[in-house]
């Protein structure tokens, strides 16, 4: 997209962040639910619709300018990227790489506007980071699959209109070779939702598990329409999501600075400005280190994946050192405020519970390391 | 009807502007610009008009630097039907703006010309009198309703003493104020949409109008900085002090 026309949607995107959102980030905390005005304002915005390619409705943005905007939503509270996110990003994704041209039409026009929204269902109980271990069954059944089993922490779950879901198709197959990717309509006779989770943080964000009890899905909602390609899709999705929640970090870290830079400047103690002791400055520019790493590497790492090029070990550092650096930038935003950073009355203190989730969910840290260090040392 | 709407790139609302050292203006250079907000008010009234099907099409103006082109496409995003660029790199002076509008006007011959009642940079809250001054149309400045009924407006306006409804035959001005509506985010669809829709690209002499200032600014200075107060005890010692400093008699 030319210069001109990205610089008036980043403006106009934070101009609704700085007016509507992070005013209205109380209301989501205490109400724990996005208000339904907001709700509406995201759909006119045509927000659900930043990654899908414009001859499906959506804006088609590249890898780098999704992230730059992501950043810009993430100043305001993370829960309001929630309602969004696995729209645009992991409950989408699988159809937009992997599916097929009926697929694509069916879904993404609708994904655009937020008519539908989308929802991925891959961890269960049993199967978190071993992801493919999971269990939920997929039998074939003339035309269709029974899909039967349990997910968890399922992002979106209340209020999807579709799953892109992880289910085994053939039980013979141990590991990732036996999954398949099914979408599946949300009003599907036999799902039903566990009560919300009651989470740390992200109030508002809505999770909770999805129960299947022989789902009847026909097999032409196998992602790609080949059984067995479910693991694969899944991980394609998650490299491409992982430089989506750095950028997610990286809002975050600019709203965590600046909240936290202004406190330092206006707050006195011994008579001057916290600013001026040289041990706060030293925690403002550890953080400053911390957001400029994680952008360099954010902006090389988008640059890459526009181009082809970026190999999932550095879509792994990546988030890894994003989340982890947001993680330390908003311990020192809460320690810099003091005692104001542990009351709920100043935003440093909802930040330092929101952002915890960054470094677990999307692959753990520890799962990120294992990536990495399994990439080099088999020399790719 | 066709509805004309001036809009002027200023500094953001949001900044907090600097007077340069050498005090000849306030610092510009890498300073975030928007449209006047009285300007998108005026935006998002002509598309109302529109969406109500009384409007037939909206033009929106910007006279100024290459940039206003900006301005004019987050207008354009908003949802107006074209843009007129008047390009000139010299101070902006409401006369000289008037005169430009003025021409416009009659090439265009709109039936409604609404503009911001002024720009927050200069505050000059002028340009829209001058305007119907040349024309010599109608006008109804610090507009917070505005409703076309056939061949005249009714436009209702906050004065001192409350609120005044006039009736303004067609064609006429009118200027916006703060609560005459909300204007609209652009979706980020329609500014990618925005792009396709005409500017045409003007030069002041096209229209045979002189821009050149004719005001000098001698000083531009920093607001003078509030002195600390004292506190009184009492209503005597207040009338004491004020007498003492000769405020009272």
């Amino acid at each position: 997209m030319d210069a001109e026309t990205f610089g008036l949607l980043k403006d106009q995107l934070a101009r609704y962040v700085e007016e509507r959102l992070i005013p209205a980030e109380d209301a989501v905390e205490d109400g724990d639910d996005i208000p339904a005005d907001i709700v509406a304002e995201f759909k006119a915005m045509g927000l659900f619709g930043l990654s899908v390619p414009e001859a499906y409705g959506g804006l088609g943005l590249t890898m780098a300018e999704e992230a730059q905007l992501v950043r810009t939503l993430c100043r305001a509270s993370i829960t309001f990227r929630s309602l969004i996110g696995t729209t645009v990003g992991i409950g989408s994704q699988g159809i937009m790489i992997d599916g097929t041209p009926e697929q694509k039409a069916e879904w993404l026009p609708k994904f655009a506007t937020g008519e539908a929204i989308a929802s991925f269902a891959l961890t269960e109980p049993g199967a978190g980071s071993d992801a493919a271990s999971l269990r939920a069954q997929a039998v074939r059944d003339g035309d269709f699959y029974r899909i039967s089993g349990t997910k968890r922490y399922i992002t979106n779950a209340p209020r999807a209109t579709v799953f892109t879901l992880m289910a085994r198709t053939d039980a013979q197959v141990k590991g990732a070779a036996g999954i398949s990717a099914f979408i599946v309509p949300a009003d599907s006779p036999g799902i039903s939702l566990g009560k919300p989770d009651r989470k740390m943080g992200q109030r508002g964000a809505k999770t909770c598990d999805v129960i299947l009890d022989d789902v009847l899905v026909p097999a032409a909602n196998i992602i790609g329409g080949v059984p067995g390609q479910g693991f694969r899709t899944a991980m394609k999705v998650l490299d491409r999501g992982r430089i989506h929640i750095a950028a997610v970090a990286l809002g975050m870290a600019d709203r965590l600075i600046e909240t936290s830079l202004a406190y330092a400047q206006s707050r006195e103690q011994f008579g001057q400005a916290i600013s001026q002791f040289q041990l706060v400055q030293a925690m403002l520019a550890d953080m400053e280190v911390d957001r400029l790493t994680s952008e360099a590497l954010l902006e090389r790492t988008a640059a890459r994946f526009d181009a082809g090029q970026a190999t999932n070990r550095e879509c792994s550092v990546l988030k890894l050192h994003a989340s982890e650096a947001v993680g330390r930038i908003a311990d020192k935003a809460v320690q810099i405020h003091g005692g104001a950073g542990y009351m709920a009355e100043y935003k440093v203190e909802r930040f330092y519970r929101d952002v915890r989730l960054l470094r677990i969910y999307e692959g753990t840290s520890q799962i990120q390391q294992t990536i990495i260090a399994k990439a080099m040392l088999r020399g790719v | 009807m066709k509805v004309l709407v001036p809009v002027k790139r200023v500094v953001d609302y949001n900044v907090k502007v600097r007077v340069k050292s050498d005090q000849t203006g306030v610092e510009l250079a890498n300073i975030k610009m928007s449209m006047n907000p009285f300007d998108e008010i005026a935006v998002e009234e002509a598309i109302r008009l529109k969406e109500k099907g009384i409007a037939t099409e909206v033009v929106v103006v910007s006279i100024g630097v290459q940039q206003c082109t900006e301005t004019l496409r987050t207008a354009l995003a908003m949802g107006a039907d074209r843009g007129i660029l008047v390009q000139t790199d010299v101070t902006t002076e409401s006369l000289a703006v008037a005169k430009v509008l003025a021409k416009i006007a009659a090439e265009e011959a709109p039936g409604l010309i609404i503009l911001g009642k002024q720009a927050i940079d200069d505050d000059a809250n002028q340009t829209g009198q001058m305007l119907a001054g040349l024309l010599g149309w109608a006008q109804g400045t610090f507009a917070s309703k505005v409703d076309p009924q056939g061949d005249t407006v009714n436009v209702t306006r906050e004065i001192d003493g409350g609120l005044e409804t006039v009736a303004l035959k067609l064609p006429a001005i009118v200027t916006t104020d703060l609560r005459l509506n909300e204007p609209r985010y652009a979706s980020l669809p329609n500014i990618m949409k925005a792009k396709s829709k005409p500017i045409a690209n003007k030069t002041p002499a096209d229209y045979g109008v002189d821009m050149t200032p004719r005001l000098t600014t001698l000083k531009v200075t920093e607001p003078a900085k509030r002195q600390a107060g004292i506190k009184v005890k009492s209503v005597d010692e207040l009338v004491a002090k004020l007498k003492e400093m000769g405020a009272v008699a």
